[in-house]
């Protein structure tokens, strides 16, 4: 079982789940995820200590998917 | 920001802080010997050169501290998560300062709930970053993470977003960072020095 997470006030939030034998679910993270990016928010796949790669597209094969928010300057 | 953006920023600042320094210890030189009288005078222009990049370590060190806020629920799920991005190490090592250590392409690295250190190859230089997550409510350790993942996704971008609070002699920040910090510092330097 896949996971689409939202770090957030919370400590992070589930927000989407899938497996790649069930279309819906995928379907449902997808749009998930379309609507998270559009809200703002930076999708990546983290590879383990030091390595994470920032997406665009939701990466079905990826057991985790962290959105976070924007950096900024202090 | 590469290696070499980065030496530069580090001259201009020492540059920068040697021309607050310098006139001051100059006045002083002047001042006691033009009379005996002025030696007080003297003293307290050195005193003042002598704060002028006590200051500025001291605002660097200042992004090393933890914000404080939500330790409750939210912060114990959030650590888990923030667990997981780490090795065993540097697990341990936030543990006990609150920074989280990471290697990067541009040095060595603690990363803190509102900023960044940079220890630099060598580990005689630290670069202090100032620099946030933009949703304030989150809890410590997600703050945290979201800077670490904004490190590792992007080195070169991170240190061109985040604000440059100091940079200079790690001996000079070393001695306004608390002493938990002060062991993560040790750490990152003793990283640096092997890279």
């Amino acid at each position: 079982m896949s996971r689409l997470i939202r770090m957030d006030q919370s400590g992070h939030t589930t927000v989407a789940e899938w497996t790649a034998e069930d279309p819906a679910s995928i379907e449902a993270a997808v749009a998930a995820f379309r609507a998270e990016l559009d809200q703002g928010y930076y999708a990546l796949v983290s590879h383990g200590a030091g390595s994470a790669e920032q997406v665009r597209e939701l990466p079905l094969d990826a057991e985790l998917v962290i959105l976070r928010r924007p950096i900024a300057g202090g | 920001m590469d290696a070499r953006s980065l030496r530069r920023v580090g001259r201009l600042w020492t540059l920068s802080t040697a021309a607050h320094a310098v006139p001051f210890v100059a006045a002083a030189a002047v001042l006691a010997l033009a009379a005996p009288i002025l030696i007080p005078f003297a003293l307290l222009c050195l005193v003042h050169a002598w704060a002028i990049p006590e200051l500025y370590a001291a605002r660097g060190a200042r992004v090393a501290k933890r914000v404080g806020g939500h330790r409750a629920g939210a912060e114990h799920v959030a650590l888990g998560l923030l667990g997981d991005l780490a090795d065993h190490r540097a697990r341990e090592l936030h543990a006990r300062s609150g920074l989280m250590l990471e290697r990067g392409r541009l040095g060595v690295w603690l990363v803190g709930e509102a900023g960044a250190l940079l220890v630099r190859p060598g580990g005689r230089r630290v670069h202090c970053y100032c620099v946030k997550a933009t949703d304030s409510a989150l809890p410590p350790s997600d703050r945290l993470a979201h800077l670490l993942l904004a490190l590792r996704t992007d080195e070169a971008g991170f240190a061109t977003v985040a604000n440059l609070a100091f940079s200079g002699a790690c001996w000079r920040v070393r001695r306004r960072l608390v002493a938990p910090a002060r062991v993560a510092l040790d750490a990152a330097v003793a990283r640096a020095r092997t890279s």
